[in-house]
């Protein structure tokens, strides 16, 4: 569509620009204020110019906690998509009752209070009360995610993707949705395999939702607090404390407000840098499909 | 049965069971959650049953009888009413500009917006604390409904704008050649014909405020203190109610399933936030 | 190349189909011969995609049989059939140039890269469309998508029958003209069955060796287009066929004559006494309007110059009951007040006996 120039419809942006430079400017600009300066308490504080930064970037904590965060995200964004995919391309193509309840159940892990989603993992991985804990001990496999990090490291990998692989679901499914029924009787004449309906009708009509599927996947996990805070508190030892986990135990247990502020600004940078950069892919996908 | 038919009811039935597996994985931990709600410590605790051997609604009981617990149910869902609408009523008119109008800095504005749905509550945790108690709103719903409008205003600019772009401009055009004003025209004509764009909106919204918990627990502590809160710190306060915990989680859910039914047909198009 | 019969075909989307008006295609037999070319003609809704759709294998019919050459298909797949079809709306693989987009049904058969490349320069060729081989198809235009559509289909040398499903509904109305110019010129060279299915009358009568009228999942007339036009088996085939169509009148036959409104017009065939519901029906261009007193009184309504010619609106009140008549005129002839008469050119007229033609003896005898 093209659109008008009208320079006084930034009166209609007024509103949200008001509501989030407070929600959000103001926050941020309290953040970067203590980013530059140091206190010994009774809110007296000084200058020490980029020193945080300094010492948070070269602070082994950061360096491991980002780490830990990368793979983590790199492990979702590589399960999590592959099966999203899988899963939409074997969903109920045509309305009905079936699919209506498949979409509903599918859509119901994402509207569970964070915290809960913790609580039930939490709960379903013991060994002693839990479902899956005592399966697989019963199963004589040695399971203890409060004990084993690498149990740890399981089991909320398998509870994120348990929590947000439908969000992929739903977003290749919608995208599915808008491929017409002559797509596929054209590929049927052409004798064309699965593997090219897939290749060649499938994902170049999935490939706009995939990258805010990705997009998505990427910012949500990278940001992830509550299910692991849950889950494990961080532990065993430090072995799941991720970005978010390790910032708000340095910025509300130590009360570390510098350094916190520094953190969290390197951190929403390189959150920031990797969405522009998938924005820019999405815009212009977007223009080329029109 | 011919050939054919039978393949493709093989091919069918196939799906069929991708599908129902992966139900059954997302089901799971969530009939659990139900079995244990429905359990007594005793049981809970005493042995493994994969259900209620002795039956009690007595974890359901405590909660709706105890204020520290139902009052938890009403704060959240009052901060999440709030936000929603407050979401909703800045988003529209932002919106309808991003969707019709070019102007001065549009991109770098729309890009900005949507910046803060990628901020890490985490970042803003302290800070929020500071700015809301410094203006004496701490601890009151209003701002929890504010501090959520951070992801929330962005996300319904985000979904709005997609469901208005798939409006003709020539609506407007004639609307405003029949001589309606902007607000007579956007209420009465516009509004209607974006009504499952508002209801997807209003319903992400919602969600995403609802299932919050790191802002909604540190900007409360008595008073407009969320279900999510009241959850957490139960688990530390009273040793560990598993059965009052797993019914407390269970209600959580009920709000969520409900809302889904209500946009089962426009979810799939919402999830892509318009853009399908 | 083959030819298609169709036995006792029939196709209802109910499971247990009771009245006529539960098929979504009642029963027919016929035999489309190898190497002519259909089209499938009929209001929307008719039934002619699920005609189509039975062919090319995407519908299994719920009665009766499908053979190509005599080998019995009617639960083959679509990819086994080897037909190729262009829908509605362009199929194209965006992602691919127009070259990989032809050369795709040969690669999934793998076949020689060498032939591959050959082939698909020859069938560019032929569509006229060699120039655009290397860009994307995504950036192409409507009809420029059709043809590669075509194409796709065309590139497979032993292709059954190529099926087209309202094939030019989105290009634009002076590039429809055109290709459809180009695929009758085309089918002339190749030589496949073509099966062509549209709504639009002229797309029907300019490509088609034969056009099959459909309506309300019933095959009503097949025939070519003189004898669509001349001798219209139903009345809706008369109706539908024509711009305007044949006029419907109702009337008396007995013997050679026949009487509209206490008008006579002597026939030169006879007719036996039928029971139903009796009508005339007479094409525009064979009826004269006039100031002799001998005709057919009508009210002239009004006169529409469309061009090359004139129609003349008229009616006729007759038992209660208003009709409307259309005469053609040649352009430049005068109609004045006085022109009130109708005459019927005999030869021409047709007679119905519950909507199906009627035909006549020459003699008494034959009766």
């Amino acid at each position: 569509m093209k659109k008008t120039v009208n320079h006084k419809a930034w009166f209609m942006v007024l509103p949200v620009l008001l509501l989030v430079a407070f929600s959000a400017v103001i926050p941020l600009m309290t953040v970067v204020n203590y980013s530059v300066q140091d206190t010994f308490g009774n809110n007296e504080f000084f200058w020490v110019g980029l020193e945080w930064f300094e010492e948070v970037l070269h602070s082994q904590r950061l360096h491991e906690a980002l780490g830990r965060q990368a793979l983590f995200t790199a492990i979702i964004l590589l399960i999590g998509i592959p099966l999203g995919i899988f899963i939409a391309l074997n969903m109920p193509k045509h309305k009905g009752l079936w699919s209506s309840v498949c979409l509903v159940l599918v859509a119901l892990p994402l509207l569970i209070p964070w915290n809960v989603v913790g609580t039930i993992w939490q709960v379903f991985g013991r060994i002693d009360i839990g479902l899956l804990g005592y399966t697989l001990a019963s199963l004589g496999i040695d399971y203890n995610y409060t004990q084993n990090s690498l149990d740890a490291w399981i089991t909320i990998i398998v509870m994120d993707v348990w929590h947000w692989t439908s969000l992929v679901v739903l977003l290749c499914y919608a995208g599915l949705q808008s491929i017409p029924d002559a797509y596929y009787q054209a590929a049927k004449i052409d004798q064309a395999s699965r593997w090219s309906v897939f290749r060649y009708i499938e994902l170049p009509k999935m490939k706009g939702v995939l990258i805010i599927a990705i997009l998505l996947r990427f910012m949500d996990s990278f940001m992830i607090y509550t299910e692991p805070f849950v889950v494990t508190g961080g532990g065993p030892g430090n072995a799941t404390t991720f970005l978010s986990i390790d910032l708000v135990k340095m910025a509300i247990g130590q009360f570390d407000l510098g350094p916190a502020a520094a953190f969290s600004l390197i951190y929403f940078l390189c959150i920031l840098l990797v969405s522009w950069a998938f924005y820019t892919i999405m815009i212009h996908s977007d223009k080329e499909a029109n | 049965m011919s050939n054919q038919a039978s393949v493709n009811h093989n091919r069918v039935s196939r799906s069929n069971w991708v599908v129902i597996l992966y139900i059954v994985f997302l089901m799971l931990p969530i009939y659990w959650l139900i079995n244990m709600s429905l359990k007594t410590n005793a049981e809970i605790l005493g042995g493994f049953s994969l259900w209620p051997q002795d039956l009690t609604f007595q974890n359901y009981i405590t909660i709706f009888t105890d204020p520290s617990w139902y009052s938890g149910y009403l704060n959240s869902i009052t901060y999440v009413v709030m936000n929603t609408i407050i979401s909703l009523v800045v988003a529209l008119p932002a919106a309808y500009a991003f969707s019709r109008y070019t102007f001065m800095g549009d991109k770098h504005l729309f890009f900005w917006l949507l910046s803060n749905r990628m901020a890490p509550p985490a970042v803003f945790v302290l800070p929020f604390f500071q700015l809301y108690s410094s203006v004496g709103l701490f601890d009151t719903h209003i701002a929890v409904a504010l501090a959520h409008t951070l992801f929330n205003v962005p996300l319904a600019v985000w979904i709005l704008e997609g469901f208005m772009r798939g409006v003709p401009k020539e609506i407007d055009e004639t609307a405003y050649i029949d001589g309606y004003s902007f607000f007579h025209f956007f209420r009465k004509i516009f509004m209607p014909l974006i009504a499952s764009g508002i209801g997807v909106a209003a319903f992400f919204c919602f969600m995403f405020s609802w299932v919050e918990l790191l802002l909604s627990r540190t900007l409360t502590s008595v008073e407009a203190k969320s279900i999510a809160a009241t959850m957490t710190r139960t688990v530390s306060a009273s040793g560990l109610d598993w059965g009052v915990l797993a019914a407390a989680g269970v209600l959580t859910i009920i709000p969520g399933a409900l809302v889904i039914y209500f946009v089962r047909n426009h979810i799939a198009k919402g999830f892509a936030l318009g853009r399908v | 190349m083959a030819k298609i019969t169709l036995e006792r075909l029939a196709h209802s989307y109910q499971k247990n189909p009771q009245r006529d008006a539960d098929y979504a295609l009642r029963p027919l037999n016929h035999v489309w011969e190898d190497g002519a070319a259909y089209a499938l003609l009929g209001p929307s809704g008719c039934g002619k995609t699920t005609l189509l759709n039975i062919i090319s294998g995407l519908l299994q019919p719920s009665e009766g049989r499908v053979l190509f050459d005599d080998v019995d298909v009617t639960t083959t797949d679509t990819a086994k059939r080897n037909i190729a079809q262009v829908f509605q709306f362009p199929v194209i693989y965006n992602t691919m140039t127009v070259k990989e987009n032809l050369a795709f049904p040969l690669k999934n058969r793998k076949l020689d890269s060498a032939y591959i490349e050959k082939r698909v320069a020859e069938i560019a060729e032929l569509i006229d469309i060699t120039d655009e081989l290397n860009k994307k198809a995504s950036d192409l235009g409507a009809a420029e998508k059709q043809k590669i559509s075509l194409g796709r289909g065309l590139v497979r040398e032993d292709v059954n029958a190529i099926l087209f499903d309202e094939p030019l509904t989105v290009i634009d109305p002076h590039l429809k003209w055109q290709l459809r110019t180009q695929l009758k010129a085309l089918h002339q060279k190749v030589g496949h069955t073509m099966i062509y299915v549209t709504h639009d009358q002229t797309e029907a009568l300019t490509f088609a060796d034969k056009v099959v009228v459909m309506s309300e999942g019933q095959v009503l007339q097949i025939g070519t287009p003189t004898e669509l036009f001349d001798r219209p088996e139903h009345t809706f085939v008369g109706f539908f066929i024509g711009s305007p169509g044949m006029n419907v009148l109702p009337g008396k036959v007995s013997g050679s004559t026949a009487k509209v409104a206490e008008h006579e017009i002597s026939l030169p065939q006879n007719y036996q006494e039928h029971q139903g519901t009796i009508e005339i029906g007479i094409r525009p261009e064979f009826i004269r309007i006039s100031d002799d007193t001998s005709g057919l009184l009508v009210d002239v309504l009004r006169v529409e110059d469309v061009g090359h010619y004139q129609i003349v609106r008229t009616q006729l009140i007759t038992e209660g009951n208003t009709f409307a008549i259309n005469v053609i005129v040649k352009e430049g002839v005068e109609i004045t007040d006085g022109m009130r008469y109708l005459h019927f050119e005999p030869e021409k007229i047709n007679v119905y006996v519950d909507s199906w033609l009627v035909s006549g003896g020459r003699d008494e005898e034959d009766c």
